[in-house]
C-alpha cells in the first residue's frame, strides 16, 4: 500500500488553476521531496493531503483511505509542520504541546510524557516555560515540528521548515529530520533550498505551473537535467562559444557567464581547463540547483 | 467539504473551548475586575447623575426607582458585549493574524466543532461575566437572591446568540477595522432601543414591533423578571425568540467561515 497516492489532482480557485493533473505516489519510509518555484502548487498539493483544501477533481487516497470522506482517520495518523508558525503565542513551549495533544484525544498522561520526549528530542527541555511570542525563530519552528510530532504519526508533512532560519538553526533542523529518517518515519517536504533536498530526499518531484515536469532521485535528476560535472566560465570569447557548438556541449548561455555540463575528468573537461580557463573558471560537481533552474527556467517569478 | 455538514460535530468541540479557557486564565485577575466594576459606575453615574431628573419608571404596571429599572438590563447587555466581542475581535485575531484555526485544522477536528467552540466559548465567558456582576448587584439590592441566579444560564443563551451572529459577521468581514460597521449599525442601535433605558410602553407602535426584532430585547426582559420579577413581555415567547435566532445564525456562521477558511 502507497502512503499517499495522488490520482490526476486537480484544484482550481475560481478561474485559476493551481495543481493540473498531478499524479504521484509516496511510499512507506520514504522521505519525498516537492520542489518548485512560489506559486507552483506545491501548498496547494500538500493541503489536499491533509484534508485542509477539497481536490477539484481526480481522486487522493492516503494511508489508502479517501480524503474527502476518511479526513478524521487520515489527519490523527499524521503530523504537519505548516509554513506559517500557527503556535499559540499567549501559552507557554509546554502547554503548546500539551493542548496540541488534546486535539487527537490523547489522554493527559500520555500527552505530558509524548511532549516530554520531543522536548528533549529538540532540545526545548530549558525553554518548556517560555512563552511563544518570545522564542527565536528557530526555537519556535523546532517546537512546531515538536507538535507536529506529539501524536505519533505516521507520515510527516513539512511545508517549508527551515525557511527564514540562520544557518545555525536550518542545521539543527535537518539533523533532526535525518534521524527521524533513521527511524523509518515517512515525510513529505517542501522547500526553495536544493542544498537540503539533494541531502535528505530520497525522490523527489519538480513542480511548475501546477504540473509535475521531472520526477526521480536527486542523483539521476542531476545526470538527466545537469551532470556530473559544471564548469562556470565568465567572460566568455567567441571562441569558447564556438568550441562548445562544434562539440556540442551541454551548455547555458547567460551572456556574461556559461555554464558547461560534463562528465567528470573527461578530455573534454581538461581541454576546457587548459585551453579556455585563463581566469575566472569554477569546477564544480553537478546539483540539483543546476537542474531546477534549467527545468524552471532563469526569469523572476514575481 | 466545502459545504456545511453537521454530521461532523461532535464533543471534541470541548478540545478548542478548553484551549480558550487556558489561554483567557492568563489575563483573568485582570479581566475579572470589569465585569464587577462596570454596573457600580453605571449605577453611581444614573443614580447620581439622573435621579434629579427622573423620578422613576412605570414598568409593567409598577412604579420602579430608575437605578432598579436599568441595573438588570446593564446585564444583559454585558452578556451581549462579552459575547459579541469574543466571536468578532478575538475571533478574527485567532483565525487571520495568529492562524490558530490554521493549526487546528492539522489534527482529527473539523471545522465545524472549531466554529461551535468558539461561540459557546463566548457563551462560557458572557455567563462568567454576570455571574460576576451578580456578585456585586445582588448586595446592592438590585437583584433578587436567589432568583437572580437564574440569570446565569439566561446569560449563556444570549451569549450563543450573540456569539453567533458575530461568528458570522467574522465569516463575511474583509479586514478587522470593518468590525466598526456591525457595532454601529446593530450592536449601539441595539445597545440603546431595547428597553434598557426606557420601557416600550412609552414609545410608538411601529417602534416597539422593531425592537421585538432585537435579540437584546428579549434578554433583557427575562433578565429584568429574574432580577427584580416583573417583566412587561411573555417569558416563552422572549425564549423561543432567542433559541430560534442562535440556531439560525449558529448555521449561517458555520456556512459563512467554512467559505472563508476552506479554499
Amino acid at each position: 500500500m502507497h502512503i499517499i497516492e495522488a490520482r490526476n489532482i486537480v484544484k482550481r480557485f475560481g478561474k485559476f488553476t493551481a495543481v493540473d493533473g498531478v499524479s504521484f505516489q509516496v511510499e512507506s519510509g520514504e522521505f519525498f521531496g516537492l520542489l518548485g518555484p512560489n506559486g507552483a502548487g506545491k501548498t496547494s498539493v500538500i493541503r489536499m493531503i491533509y484534508g485542509f483544501s477539497p481536490p477539484t477533481g481526480g481522486e487522493m487516497s492516503v494511508f489508502g483511505q479517501d480524503i474527502r470522506t476518511d479526513w478524521r482517520t487520515i489527519r490523527a495518523r499524521l503530523g504537519v509542520c505548516q509554513q506559517d508558525n500557527t503556535l499559540d503565542p499567549d501559552l507557554t513551549v509546554e502547554q503548546n504541546l500539551h493542548l496540541f495533544a488534546r486535539y487527537f484525544d490523547i489522554d493527559r498522561r500520555t500527552a505530558r510524557e509524548r511532549a516530554e520526549a520531543q522536548l528533549e528530542f529538540f532540545a526545548l527541555t530549558s525553554k518548556r516555560n517560555a512563552k511563544v511570542a518570545e522564542l527565536s525563530g528557530g526555537l519556535a519552528r523546532r517546537l512546531q515540528l515538536a507538535r507536529a510530532l506529539i501524536a505519533e504519526p505516521e507520515l510527516l508533512i513539512l511545508d517549508e521548515p527551515t525557511t527564514g532560519l540562520d544557518p545555525q538553526s536550518r542545521y539543527q533542523v535537518w539533523d533532526r529530520l535525518f534521524e527521524l529518517k533513521k527511524r523509518g518515519l515517512t515525510m513529505l517536504l517542501t522547500t526553495h533550498y536544493m542544498h537540503e533536498a539533494e541531502s535528505l530526499c530520497d525522490r523527489l518531484l519538480i513542480m511548475d505551473h501546477g504540473k509535475i515536469i521531472s520526477e526521480g532521485r536527486p542523483r539521476r535528476l542531476i545526470a538527466e537535467h545537469a551532470a556530473e560535472s559544471v564548469i562556470e566560465i565568465d567572460g566568455p570569447d567567441r571562441e569558447l562559444r564556438r568550441y562548445i557548438r562544434e562539440r556540442g556541449v551541454r551548455h547555458d548561455d547567460l551572456g556574461e557567464r556559461i555554464i558547461l555540463y560534463t562528465e567528470a575528468n573527461g578530455d573534454l573537461e581538461n581541454e576546457i581547463r587548459k585551453r579556455f580557463c585563463v581566469e575566472a573558471c569554477i569546477f564544480r560537481a553537478g546539483n540539483l540547483e543546476d537542474v531546477f533552474l534549467r527545468l524552471t527556467g532563469r526569469e523572476l517569478r514575481e | 467539504m466545502s459545504r456545511v455538514n453537521l454530521a461532523t460535530i461532535s464533543l471534541r468541540f470541548r478540545h478548542v473551548w478548553f484551549r480558550n479557557l487556558i489561554t483567557y486564565r492568563r489575563i483573568w485577575r485582570v479581566n475579572f475586575l470589569v465585569p464587577l466594576l462596570e454596573p457600580a459606575f453605571y449605577i453611581l453615574a444614573f443614580g447620581l447623575g439622573f435621579s434629579g431628573i427622573i423620578a422613576g419608571v412605570d414598568y409593567a404596571g409598577r412604579q420602579l426607582e430608575y437605578t432598579r429599572f436599568i441595573a438588570p438590563a446593564l446585564v444583559a447587555t454585558a452578556c451581549m458585549w462579552n459575547a459579541f466581542f469574543e466571536t468578532t475581535y478575538s475571533s478574527f485575531v485567532r483565525m487571520y493574524y495568529q492562524k490558530t484555526y490554521d493549526g487546528i485544522l492539522a489534527t482529527p477536528m473539523g471545522m465545524e466543532e472549531i466554529i461551535i467552540a468558539e461561540i459557546v466559548w463566548a457563551a462560557t465567558k458572557a455567563a462568567a461575566a454576570v455571574a460576576l456582576m451578580l456578585v456585586a448587584l445582588i448586595p446592592m439590592g438590585y437583584a433578587n437572591f436567589p432568583g437572580a441566579l437564574l440569570c446565569i444560564p439566561l446569560a449563556f443563551l444570549g451569549g450563543l446568540a450573540f456569539a453567533a451572529i458575530g461568528m458570522f459577521f467574522t465569516g463575511v468581514i474583509p479586514s478587522i477595522d470593518m468590525f466598526n460597521l456591525p457595532i454601529f449599525l446593530f450592536i449601539t442601535p441595539m445597545f440603546l432601543f431595547s428597553g434598557t433605558f426606557f420601557p416600550l410602553s412609552g414609545i410608538p407602535d411601529w417602534a416597539r414591533i422593531l425592537t421585538l426584532i432585537f435579540p437584546l430585547y428579549h434578554l433583557v426582559e427575562m433578565t429584568r423578571f429574574f432580577c427584580i420579577g416583573v417583566m412587561e413581555s411573555n417569558m416563552v415567547f422572549n425564549l423561543a425568540y432567542l433559541v430560534i435566532f442562535t440556531l439560525v445564525f449558529s448555521y449561517m456562521a458555520l456556512w459563512t467561515m467554512k467559505g472563508r477558511l476552506i479554499k
